[in-house]
């Protein structure tokens, strides 16, 4: 029968930003209960090891935002997050981290500034023509808040922000918390302010384009937001509502629909050439790379034929009838 | 044990740029006694992008590709991570939403089809894990892989969202994956600890941000280099492509030279099971690998 108690190591990353050159990690040995929580054990650390060491908390009831931390690289917001669990995950060393070390101030504590930058930036907040001197309530249909589909969850604690490995690379990038942001108040029926967001999300570089879909924001997100279902929904509506201009990143949506017309696969080679256009020069040296492996042959016309799918008609029919969205 | 029958669905890199992934599925299959029948009829399925263009059409093209497999009674077998996703996706979606079933079944009822939710959809992978067994894999081991440290790359769209795949891919743990690992082992082979294994190759991006596609790819590849790895083995075609065909402007951009074949998984495995040279496709990886055999 296991213990209802077991003895562990937590590594905590400890960094001082005023003094330390460099972050290093602390061993701290404790028998954790089943019951306790990732903050239980951070207050512990405080309480009986170290007074020094800091993190934030507030409510400690999942809705502040303010507790999140990585534990073995899964984001977990700690107040929420039972320890032992992470413990039957992980084994018997927790390594507490901070969510961004690069952005570090002291131990678990980060300056969220790039976060609440490029949440501000997509407009997070009705725009509306408010009656000042309403005589009825302003009451949503169930149908308008079902497909906010829990947008309205988000409590901005950073989670899929810093899970996000996009953000890490692309200092430019919103990130999922913003797109999830964005997406709550365009699909807000009262809001007026849709097409400016979506025009701010359609951005190359920064916008929901240059989403990798990892589903990381998805698989850290302490609310069941997934963010993902949103910037999926955001690239739907950029369609739906003529904000999506030509460029390489909506040609390369749209470009399959193109291929499967005709040939039921994709066109792998046609795809790259319809989606970038000129640009296509930027591939040479890989499609030199796969010719001379002999995974492509685009000057050999009996190789180069495309495979095609059995009752290609059925795939045209429904396309037809089907597709709801065009560039 | 009754034979194993599958219903295959290739997707669309193994019927064009890497066909020593379909070469050396339907070898391992037949080493294994494994029968896979191939779905001719099915489509592409939008590989995420066309899912951000049109949604509802990427149901219906996924939805009828499923249709097929439950025509045949046989569940469905993919050998790309994000066919998986998005074909899993679909049946997740359609089954848990009959309004959203019967919006589409009305489209796929004009080529007289019906979706009806019976096929399950997974990926060989697990297949061969789950339904085959690792024990059986070890035993038909011919050429031990002891000689290789090999780096797992899980790829994203087998283990995100993790509740998506639960049910078909063992509960595996998107933070602590060990099937790969566990499948390595039963070749033979060392399998490399390394941080990336279950991070993403950043394919998806690659036109339009080939900066984060390389840092991505670069950095597992760095990765699996640094902890000895001699060779890099994964599920999707995708990840493969990227992770293969890749390695000079990843390196240049990171600044660190790179070179290190990567192997479709049913490559690696059939190379252990002693499959032909013709079969296992080895010459057509970009990044030299005919010297593994």
């Amino acid at each position: 029968m296991s213990s209802n108690k077991k003895t562990i190591t937590i590594k905590a990353f400890r960094f001082n930003a005023e003094t330390d050159y460099l972050p290093y990690y602390k061993k701290y040995e404790m028998e954790v209960g089943k019951d306790e929580l990732i903050l239980d054990l951070l207050n512990r650390i405080k309480w009986e090891h170290d007074g020094s060491f800091s993190y934030r908390r507030s409510c400690r009831h999942g809705i502040c935002g303010a507790c999140g931390i990585k534990v073995n690289g899964k984001a977990v917001l700690s107040c929420k997050q039972n320890a032992m669990e992470l413990v039957e995950m992980f084994g018997d060393e927790l390594v507490f981290e901070p969510q961004s070390q690069k952005r570090a101030v002291k131990d678990m504590i980060i300056d969220k500034g790039d976060f609440w930058e490029k949440h501000a930036a997509v407009k997070p907040y009705l725009e509306a023509d408010v009656d000042p001197h309403p005589t009825t309530e302003n009451i949503m249909s169930k149908a308008q808040v079902a497909n906010l589909l829990d947008a309205d969850y988000c409590i901005q604690c950073g989670s899929c922000h810093y899970a996000c490995p996009v953000i890490e690379i692309n200092e430019d990038y919103l990130g999922p918390a913003a797109f999830a942001a964005a997406y709550r108040f365009t699909a807000d029926g009262r809001d007026n302010a849709g097409k400016e967001r979506l025009e701010i999300t359609a951005e190359l570089g920064s916008g929901v384009w240059d989403c990798v879909k990892c589903f990381e924001c998805a698989e850290a997100c302490p609310k069941d937001v997934n963010p993902i279902q949103k910037i999926t929904r955001l690239h739907n509506m950029q369609f739906e509502q003529g904000v999506a201009e030509r460029n390489v990143a909506t040609k390369h949506a749209e470009g399959f629909v193109r291929s499967i017309k005709k040939f039921g696969y994709l066109d792998e080679q046609d795809i790259v050439l319809y989606s970038e256009g000129l640009g296509v020069v930027k591939h040479l040296s890989e499609a030199l790379k796969m010719i001379k492996a002999g995974k492509v042959h685009p000057f050999d016309f009996a190789k180069k034929k495309m495979p095609k799918s059995k009752n290609l008609d059925e795939i045209k029919k429904l396309i037809e009838i089907s597709q709801k969205n065009e560039l | 044990m009754s034979q194993l029958k599958y219903a295959l669905y290739t997707g669309c890199t193994a019927r064009e740029s890497t066909p020593e992934l379909l070469s050396s599925t339907m070898a391992v299959a037949n080493k294994l006694g494994i029968e896979l029948v191939l779905l001719d009829e099915a489509s592409c399925c939008g590989a995420s992008h066309l899912q951000d263009f049109d949604d509802f059409l990427a149901l219906v093209l996924n939805a009828r590709n499923i249709c097929y497999a439950e025509k045949l009674g046989l569940d469905m077998v993919t050998i790309c991570n994000t066919c998986q996703l998005n074909s899993a996706m679909t049946k997740e979606r359609l089954d848990s939403d009959p309004e959203l079933k019967a919006k589409v079944n009305e489209k796929l009822a004009e080529v007289g089809l019906e979706y009806k939710g019976t096929s399950r959809v997974r990926h060989f992978q697990y297949v061969l894990i789950e339904d085959y067994g690792l024990d059986k894999i070890k035993e038909n081991v011919q050429v031990p892989l002891s000689h290789f440290n090999i780096a797992p790359f899980y790829g994203c769209h087998n283990i995100r969202p993790s509740e998506l795949h639960h049910e078909v891919n063992g509960g595996e743990n998107p933070y602590v994956p060990t099937s790969l690992d566990n499948l390595i082992e039963a070749l033979e082979g060392n399998s490399v600890d390394y941080e990336s294994k279950n991070k993403c190759c950043g394919f998806h991006v690659d036109l339009q941000a080939p900066k984060t596609s390389n840092a991505l790819s670069g950095t597992a590849l760095l990765d699996a280099i640094d902890n000895n790895a001699d060779l890099m083995v994964t599920p999707c075609p995708l990840c493969q492509l990227n992770m293969d065909l890749k390695q000079d402007s990843a390196g240049k951009q990171l600044g660190r030279d790179i070179e290190l074949p990567v192997l479709h998984l049913p490559q690696m495995i059939a190379l252990a099971l002693g499959c032909t040279a013709e079969e296992i496709g080895l010459k057509y990886n970009v990044t030299k690998a005919t010297d593994l055999m």
